[in-house]
């Protein structure tokens, strides 16, 4: 017994001096150094993966999409618009036109990128008898009445006052083409890098862009490879065959983290976990059982288990430290006895409420199993339902009074927007207070930082006090690589920096 | 009846039942809950965006003559154009029948004369040490799942000893043969114990036929008896388990493909169902059922001319 033990031991020390050793030269401490075929793994979507970056969906299309094109401004770490191709804005007084400079920068083609080409975009994006997805969030621009000053200069007239302006120019799929560009067959963008081959499904080769205007990317080549299953993601990493695979399981980084295989990066804040109450039908509509729902979470339990610990608990609001974000309201507990009494007091004890959740999320069901189950004993019972992955998201803004939800980063002001506002297009918790929509129409039309600041927490406030999301937590967004590439960022999932390959290098 | 028209009654009698397949996907896609424009918007369901969508990809005529329009160019070969992509379905068809008749061309080059090896050895030696031993490993092989002997032979050979690649992830199959080593032992476990089993009963019970005891007093060398008597007899009914087999591989065999990272039909099933892509489904369900239809005709052929037998010619 004691041999063998000591026999470990040794074999430990052993391990240990050999890491230390072979370790530092190739680690990424290493200083940035150019050259070299980054190979990236991400799941796919075969029939539905397509070049064109208005048409993107999938994370692998946003990726792509963000190393061949840009947009006007995108998102920075704390979410809020930072200027891309615009170099910068200026709002005239009453925020409904918007003239923006444009940087020098240049198409693969060679062709300058002009105010024709930002007008052309937005004009295909905005184009009625289609349906691309930055639509709603340009859809404030009065197209006609926008024009280009001279080459580098555009002014957008807006149909209504919107000090948020920048925030759609970083819409997701907002990427400024070629004017008249239609076949994306090979596509010509200004990104970091240009195009070299797609194979559907497959592959996508594309090279260093060395006249980029942010400077040349370090990497030679990068490729996206298609890998749909995540175990077969992180195989190909273990075995050599890519160097950065997207999207890990908190299982898989746990196993991995300590290991010599795969360095981890994680990026907190990405994707908020949450279950959503329907305000406009019973017994949701009860405010008390609203706050019961939210006493009855345990907060730090669901992490633990539905994450793996690999996030932070949540507030009941979206977009935790992003710009505007209220984090003086105070951190709701788990008060069973509260609980317990406002369940008594909405008549609802010995109620069977339905969970619908499904797998169209990882971690949903898992989540409402376990929220199900701290439920027990408060006299309400959740009986958890799970639908079908492919047509969730349809079926829960309609049916239902309480489903498991998720969402990705984007500005607070666009998740209200999107969600929280009468007439909003995916309002699933039927949250409709004209009052409420007031504040927004406040805080979007003043160009007073300080009245905007209370708006947006004066709208924070009653969402925490009485709003149909349960926001239990915040996931981390994983991503494995090999201990040799540097430079990735862990900013949030749909930021900027989140699988932007043009400041990676290989060690 | 003679051969050919016995043939040509099975091909018309195929043509029917490919109809009918393509009918009921059909059928049975509608029945699926939300269709393309849904699945297209995803985790951002507005409304007035899945109608544009719906517009856009024509989803707003009515089925039946969405469905019909798409018959009317089947006998062109014009399978019609992907919902989601707006790519031609033939790019989605040919893209993915490559790396699938690749995997199931090479299993079967290899499964057919090992398990007939395999068989025959353990009938010849019937009740011997080597004839319990094949029979051991061919039960304890055939009863473990593919996803399951995938995984562990990644584990160990893939990522631990690192013999040989992972996965098939962003490879050309011909340029990297080496990644199609590991599908291959997966996809071959099965049908090795399957069919070297019926190979080996065949064997056995023709051994023990009266022709072959016929054979054997009329002075006929015992190679000649067993290879050229008994082994013909023996592999009639393996034929149609190989066709089976064929058939299944020419389905693409889902798990595999998404394990190793093989682009093939099964992976382009999964993702267009999941989209909703009733073109691409439709033109699946068109390869999947002329597959099974010629596989199976050709298997009876080749059965037929092994043993012939009074019924299929009568």
């Amino acid at each position: 017994m004691s041999l063998n033990r000591r026999g470990f031991l040794g074999l430990t020390g052993l391990t240990v001096v050999t890491l230390a050793g072979c370790g530092t030269p190739t680690g990424p401490a290493a200083a940035p150094r150019t050259g070299g075929r980054l190979r990236a793994a991400f799941a796919g979507g075969g029939a539905k993966e397509v070049l064109d970056p208005h048409l993107a969906n999938l994370f692998v299309e946003a990726a792509r999409s963000k190393a061949m094109f840009d947009k006007l401004a995108d998102l920075g770490n704390d979410v809020s618009p930072q200027p891309r191709l615009a170099e910068k804005w200026e709002p005239n007084a009453d925020l409904t036109r918007w003239r923006i400079t444009l940087r020098q920068a240049k198409f693969h083609d060679g062709r300058p990128v002009r105010a024709q080409d930002v007008l052309a975009s937005y004009a295909r994006i905005l184009d009625p008898n289609r349906a691309f997805r930055a639509k709603s969030s340009l859809a404030l621009i009065d197209l006609p009445n926008s024009r280009a000053v001279d080459d580098r200069t555009v002014e957008f007239a807006l149909k209504r006052p919107f000090s948020e302006f920048p925030n759609a120019l970083a819409a997701f799929g907002a990427y400024i083409v070629p004017e008249g560009a239609e076949d994306f067959a090979k596509p010509v963008g200004s990104g970091a890098f240009s195009f070299v081959s797609f194979e559907p499904g497959r592959s996508v080769l594309l090279k260093r862009n060395p006249d980029y205007w942010e400077g040349a990317p370090l990497l030679d080549e990068l490729e996206f490879v298609i890998a749909n299953e995540e175990s077969a993601r992180t195989n190909a990493l273990l075995g050599g065959q890519v160097e950065y695979a997207h999207d890990l399981t908190p299982t898989t980084a746990r196993s991995h983290a300590s290991g010599d295989r795969m360095a981890i990066h994680r990026s907190p804040n990405s994707a908020v976990q949450a279950f959503a109450m329907k305000l406009d039908r019973p017994p949701f509509d009860n405010r008390d059982l609203r706050e019961a729902l939210f006493l009855l979470a345990d907060r730090p339990q669901l992490v633990e288990s539905v994450l793996a610990g690999s996030g932070q608990v949540g507030n009941d609001l979206f977009g935790k430290d992003y710009q505007h974000y209220a984090g003086d309201i105070p951190q709701r507990q788990r008060d069973l006895d509260k609980a317990k009494f406002l369940i008594r007091k909405a008549g609802a004890e010995g109620l069977v409420v339905k969970l619908d959740t499904s797998t169209a999320a990882a971690g949903m069901v898992e989540a409402a199993t376990v929220f199900a189950d701290q439920a027990k004993g408060s006299g309400l019972t959740i009986e958890v339902v799970q639908g079908n992955k492919d047509s969730y998201w349809a079926d829960t803004l309609k049916n239902g009074s309480l489903s498991s939800f998720r969402s990705g980063a984007m500005p607070i002001e666009t998740h209200i927007a999107q969600r929280l506002l009468k007439g909003a297009g995916t309002n699933v918790t039927k949250w409709n207070r004209p009052e409420f929509d007031a504040l927004y129409e406040k805080a979007v039309s003043t160009s007073d930082q300080g009245a905007r600041e209370a708006a947006y927490r004066e709208m924070q406030q009653v969402l925490h006090a009485e709003g149909g999301y349960l926001m239990w937590g915040f996931a981390d967004w994983i991503v494995g690589a090999k201990p040799n590439v540097g430079g990735i960022s862990t900013a949030p999932a749909n930021t900027l920096d989140w699988a932007r390959f043009d400041k990676v290098w290989l060690g | 009846m003679s051969l050919a028209s016995y043939t040509a009654r099975r091909i018309a009698l195929g043509l029917v039942q490919v109809l009918a397949v393509v009918t009921l996907v059909f059928l049975l896609v509608q029945a699926l809950p939300g269709d393309a424009a849904v699945a297209l918007a995803g985790d951002n369901p507005d409304p007035a965006r899945i109608a544009q969508i719906r517009a856009a990809m024509g989803l707003d005529r009515p089925a039946p003559e969405r469905f019909v329009e798409w018959l009317v160019g089947l006998p062109r070969l014009d399978f019609g154009v992907s919902l989601v992509s707006g790519r031609p379905v033939a790019d989605f068809l040919s893209g993915g029948i490559g790396p699938t008749l690749v995997l199931a061309a090479l299993t079967l080059v290899l499964l057919v004369p090992i398990s007939v090896l395999v068989g025959v050895l353990a009938a010849l030696r019937e009740g011997s040490l080597l004839d319990r031993a094949l029979t051991s490993i061919s039960v304890a092989l055939h009863s473990i799942p593919e996803f399951a002997l995938a995984v562990v032979l990644i584990a160990v050979f893939g990522v631990q000893l690192a013999w040989l690649p992972p996965t098939a992830v962003g490879a050309d199959l011909f340029a990297q043969p080496a990644v199609l080593v590991l599908p291959l032992v997966v996809l071959l476990a099965r049908p090795i114990c399957s069919i070297s089993r019926l190979v080996r009963a065949g064997m056995v019970d023709a051994l023990a036929s009266d022709y072959v005891r016929h054979a054997r007093r009329l002075g006929i060398g015992e190679t000649r008896v067993r290879f050229a008597h008994a082994l013909p007899n023996a592999l009639a009914p393996a034929v149609q388990q190989v066709a089976r087999t064929t058939d299944w591989l020419l389905g693409g065999v889902i798990v595999v493909e998404a394990v190793f990272v093989i682009p093939g039909l099964g992976t382009v099933l999964v993702d267009a169902v999941a989209a909703r892509d009733l073109p691409v489904i439709q033109g699946l369900a068109v390869v999947f059922a002329v597959t099974t239809v010629a596989v199976n005709l050709l298997a009876d052929l080749v059965a037929f001319r092994l043993a012939p037998r009074a019924e299929v010619v009568a």
